[in-house]
């Protein structure tokens, strides 16, 4: 649509907004008319548009105008419901539009009330909104959820015409996606007339989030309208070219700081994005070490204390800052000032999250945005040129929304419990509306109530505790009031891990501790569990002592070496995307790509072909060698570290049974390592097994079960689960559980859970949930299934080049299962030594 | 869960698996179910069973899992099959509720009662469930005196010497290469000795826990720690590698 059509639409501009426009010298643009008109005609929509394309006042326009139409409702009239919902995935994001619409509404004069409503809102303003809501709502999901479970929902809602979803891109694709699709699906009972608009970037799949818009019925399939707005100017993007040797493996990017920092030096303001909080603290420090014109540079993570992540943020707005480390926490659209420059250290891992995060440089569609890869290793040198093709090509690889999952069904179904009595018949109807859950059996909903009910065990033994009951009209209700009190204070679907807080102290001369000084934030308590006191640690850009653990504190004091014993600590690590990893496959299999890598990758990559073989696109290159004393198997299939860690558990398990005493194994984004004590190249060319044995898609069968069942991380999934499914609470009225209590009692009814009742409806939802994540089974499978037939074995004298970077990772892994028992062993032998009277070494 | 497994093992060599030790010059054999076996007096000593756990969740509104007092008693059956216990002495916490006991299902009650045959049985009462059982076999008590040992619930600040307590569950976390692996211990230093907890869905505190700090003579402290099927011993100073 171009601009004259569009101003077909502008008569449906009320008069203050065309001349504010015309005031600002502005020209509506013609994706904001078009979604204009078609809203206002009726139709759900998803607006598509880059950043900066004026997204959220095209979201807002149907409902300001609709709003100023209405005007202002006398005092005295009957109660008027809220007319507009505003979802966003952040809260601070829900503040920071505020602010720009609340520019807009003043500056015309509308009268229009807009307020927030978040986990931060006093309970005095809460009670207020409920009896007097305003016009336009700002929330978060949780806080929808908070409102639809109340009594007085009903009422609430009655006048809602528009639901606007910011980032529906990033909030659908989540668990928290899932149950704001429950609740939409709710408020479409409530107000039959509303209309949804979904604000979104770039997605893979548009159609996904089309039909999460609108209610699916059992028979078709619906889809809200789509506007997309063209694209900006393209970025400009560069991968950093070092003069320094580029590692081989490692994640830190410390070759290059020299050039990032002359970088930031010629830039205004630099966004520099890392994975992993880890790699933001040890960039963050390597800065600062050779930052001689000391810029002020700061430090942005999920971990650091909240006050102190609030100045960073402001500091930033004001374009007080040269630069700022981050992570995800400031990929999505908040307004920083005036970025610049956008360096990525480390691979992106997936060409739509760097898209997202170049997008954070110059918010403004005309110009284009610049950034700087900068790849930590040799096979990201090649990930970063396979992201940067991909980001011109605008090839997409987004999450894909995923089928709704069990544990926030039955949070929803408690929750709607606690509105009003439901008839199962009908909630079953409404739940299956919502996209996620159409295909939802009427038979696992019934479960589900079950559950919610008394757990739903197959030993009936909590019937006269159960939490809802089934009354004599047929509908399900609470049992108490204090079931709803318990449901308002657990309601949400983000799990934290255990954490402490981090508190400063000062140490006293003979190692006492003093009182406690400023908090800098969180850390997971496992890691914690790896250090005793006096081991230094990096935390908020600061070298650490820890000095122990006090309550739910860490106390901390400050360490006087620059180098801390511990490295840091992991946060989270996004897998490689399929779509690039197919990227870089296709890349190492063609020599005419080589040119854009640099010199030294590209001998890295010929010394390869002459030595061993290079991977094929659709094949799978193994090589095996032997070193020191063991035998090793290395694996190309470049499908992200989840997918390989998983394909090392199960051939672990297929070579242990073949007899050929593996030992370990070790897995990256591109490959995976196994050794053992038999020589592999051997047994393979003998085939015992043969490789076409050993890679068989029915490893996904019964290994697979027997492997899931007693891995760790199927335990962390399970507690994920039973929080969100309200079988363990993070919170009780009147007592505050610790996230340690919760881990170990996790643990332990997962186990009980699972030796008495291993089809309980919970244990199905956690392997459906670590099937599709944490394990990428499908994309597993996928792979086995390309590969069949495809496998090409290289019997090796001595390590090759391309297997150098996985060969450093060994004894880097974390231990689990059996190999715990081993470090039990390990440290008692020391006693036993020591009994028998031998020296101790 | 590894010990409602190695419950159903028949041990050949129970000496290789459990370790002996010995508390106030009384010979005791810490059992990898982890109950403490005195040979002695043919007494065996079990704490924090915590049974209804989850009946005692499930009637505050957490839907726990309905199964562990029928794991915890599984096991408990293996360990007094092993020994053949004159004297079985529970030292605490036995329901995890004060109505733990009253409510408890009769095909749980009929269980005790089978195990509890010909043989004396003691509750010591703990902070879980002061007031003693309820329509059970044996005795309650506040503490037991006998063979030169004291076995109560909580720890006495005042008398170490030859006390066998439970009320903390204790756990000691080994650290190699930068890896830990925490696991339930029996910790003794030889005056006295705390039990780890029993029960199957309990939890632990780590011997660091400032609520250890003044019960052990550190030097001599042992933990007995809880493996997959064997007890390994490590010295409290070796824990950290």
């Amino acid at each position: 649509m171009s601009i004259i059509d569009s101003a077909a639409g502008l008569h449906l501009l009320p008069s203050p907004f065309a001349d504010w426009f015309a005031a600002k010298g502005w020209q509506p643009r013609a994706h904001q008319m078009e979604l204009l008109a078609r809203a206002t005609a009726g139709e759900s929509l998803l607006l598509i548009a880059p950043t900066g394309a004026g997204k959220t006042l095209a979201g807002f326009l149907p409902a300001l105008t609709d709003l100023t139409r209405r005007g202002k409702i006398p005092p005295g009239s009957a109660f008027t419901g809220v007319h507009t919902l505003y979802i966003s995935p952040l809260k601070a994001l829900a503040v920071d539009i505020e602010r720009n619409l609340m520019k807009p509404v003043s500056d015309m004069g509308l009268p229009i009330s807009v307020e927030t409503r978040t986990g931060d809102t006093p309970q005095a303003k809460r009670q207020r909104q409920r009896l007097n809501p305003p016009d336009i709502l700002l929330t978060t999901p949780e806080q929808v959820a908070l409102l639809i479970a109340n009594g007085e929902a009903e009422r609430f809602f009655k006048d809602l015409k528009y639901v606007i979803f910011d980032e529906l891109h990033s909030l659908a694709t989540s668990k928290r996606g899932h149950l704001l699709s429950l609740g939409l699906a709710r408020l479409r009972r409530l107000a039959p007339d509303l209309r949804t608009i979904g604000l979104s970037a770039t997605v893979a799949e548009p159609m996904d989030l089309r039909r999460w818009l609108v209610a699916q019925s059992p028979d078709r399939e619906n889809h809200a309208g789509l506007v997309t707005a063209p694209g900006g100017a393209k970025p400009i993007i560069t991968i950093l070219k070092s003069e320094e040797r580029v590692p081989w493996s490692g994640h830190q990017a410390k070759y290059a700081m020299p050039e990032v920092y002359e970088a930031i030096k010629a830039h205004r303001t630099a966004l520099l994005f890392v994975n992993t909080r880890s790699q933001a603290e040890i960039l963050f420090q390597a800065l600062w070490s050779i930052n001689e014109d000391t810029l002020p540079i700061a430090l942005h993570h999920g971990s650091l204390d909240v006050g102190q992540r609030r100045k960073v943020e402001a500091a930033m707005a004001e374009n007080r800052l040269r630069a700022v480390v981050a992570t995800s926490t400031l990929d999505l659209g908040i307004d920083w000032g005036d970025v610049d420059l956008v360096i990525h250290v480390g691979a992106p891992k997936g060409a739509s999250r760097l898209a997202q995060r170049i997008g954070r440089a110059n918010h403004r569609m005309d110009e284009p945005s610049r950034a700087i890869l900068v790849p930590a290793n040799r096979f990201e040198v090649m990930e970063c040129q396979a992201a940067l093709d991909a980001n011109y090509l605008g090839a997409q690889d987004t999450p894909p929304v995923g089928e709704g999952t069990l544990d926030v069904l039955a949070q929803h179904v408690l929750g709607m419990a606690c509105a009003a009595p439901f008839d199962e018949d009908a909630l079953f109807a409404e739940v299956i509306s919502a996209s996620p859950y159409t295909r939802l059996a009427r038979e696992k909903f019934g479960r589900i109530v079950q559950f919610v009910a008394t757990g739903g065990y197959a030993l009936k033994t909590y019937e006269r505790y159960a939490r809802i009951r089934k009354t004599i009209d047929g509908l399900w209700r609470i049992s108490n009031p204090q079931v709803a009190q318990q449901y308002r204070l657990n309601l949400g679907t983000i799990v934290e891990m255990p954490m402490l807080n981090v508190r400063m102290v000062k140490r006293g001369a003979r190692g006492a501790v003093g009182r406690g000084g400023a908090s800098l934030g969180k850390v997971e308590e496992y890691f914690l569990e790896m250090l005793a006191p006096g081991d230094t640690f990096l935390f908020s850009g600061k070298v650490l002592r820890f000095e122990g653990i006090r309550e739910n504190e860490c106390l901390v004091s400050q360490a006087f070496s620059l180098d801390p014993k511990v490295p840091a600590y992991a946060g989270g690590k996004f897998p490689l995307s399929t779509y690039l990893a197919d990227q870089v496959r296709s890349m190492l299999d063609d020599p005419q790509r080589w040119g854009a890598l640099p010199e030294q990758v590209r001998d890295w990559l010929a010394l390869q072909r002459d030595v061993s073989a290079l991977p094929k696109r659709d094949e799978l290159l193994i090589e095996t060698f032997p070193r020191g004393s063991r035998h090793y198997m290395v694996a190309y299939p470049f499908e992200g570290r989840l997918a390989h860690q998983t394909l090392g558990m199960l051939l672990t398990r297929r070579l242990e049974r073949a007899g050929r005493r593996p030992l370990g194994f070790v897995a990256t984004d591109y490959s995976l390592a196994v050794w053992a004590l038999d020589d592999l190249g051997y047994s393979f060319a003998v085939e015992r097994p043969s490789l076409e044995n050993l890679f068989d898609e029915d490893m996904l069968g019964d290994d697979l079960e027997a492997w899931l069942d007693e891995s760790f991380m199927l335990k962390r999934t399970f507690r994920n689960c039973a929080v969100i499914a309200g079988l363990i609470e993070q919170r009780h009225p009147g007592k505050e559980k610790t996230g340690r209590q919760v881990t170990v009692s996790a643990d332990l009814i997962y186990d009980v859970l699972r030796s008495h009742e291993p089809d309980h409806i919970l244990l199905e939802a956690t392997r459906n949930d670590a099937a599709a994540g944490l394990l990428d089974i499908q994309r597993l499978g996928d792979m086995l299934m390309r590969i069949k037939g495809h496998i090409t074995h290289r019997r090796l004298d001595r390590i090759s080049p391309l297997a150098v970077p996985i060969m450093l990772e060994i004894g880097k892994e974390p231990v689990a299962g059996e190999a715990q028992d081993s470090l039990l062993a390990e440290a008692a032998d020391d006693l036993i030594a020591e009994a028998m009277g031998e020296t101790q070494i | 869960m590894q010990r409602l497994a190695l419950a159903s093992i028949d041990i050949q060599d129970f000496g290789a698996v459990s370790a002996r030790t010995v508390v106030a010059g009384v010979e005791a054999v810490c059992d990898p179910l982890g109950a403490l076996y005195l040979p002695e007096t043919r007494l065996l000593v079990v704490s924090d069973l915590h049974l209804e756990k989850g009946a005692a969740f499930a009637r505050r509104g957490m839907m726990l899992p309905p199964y562990d007092t029928l794991a915890t008693l599984k096991v408990l059956e293996a360990v007094i099959t092993r020994h053949d216990p004159a004297i079985v002495v529970s030292l605490g916490d036995n329901f995890h509720d004060r109505v733990g006991s009253a409510h408890l299902p009769d095909v749980f009650r009929s269980k005790i009662a089978e195990l509890a045959r010909g043989r004396d049985w003691i509750w010591i009462n703990g902070n879980h469930d002061p007031d003693g059982t309820v329509d059970l076999p044996g005795q309650s008590a506040d503490e037991l005196h006998y063979a030169g040992l004291a076995f109560r619930h909580e720890p006495s600040l005042i008398s170490p010497a030859g006390e066998i307590a439970g009320h903390l569950h204790p756990a000691a976390t080994v650290i190699r290469r930068e890896k830990a692996v925490r696991r339930p211990c029996f910790a003794t230093d030889g005056r006295r000795l705390l039990m780890p907890a029993f029960g199957l869905m309990t939890g632990g505190l780590d011997l660091r826990h400032k609520a250890m700090t003044g019960l052990f003579n550190r030097p001599s402290l042992v933990a007995h720690m809880l493996g997959r099927d064997r007890i390994y011993s490590v010295r409290f100073a070796n824990l950290i590698g």
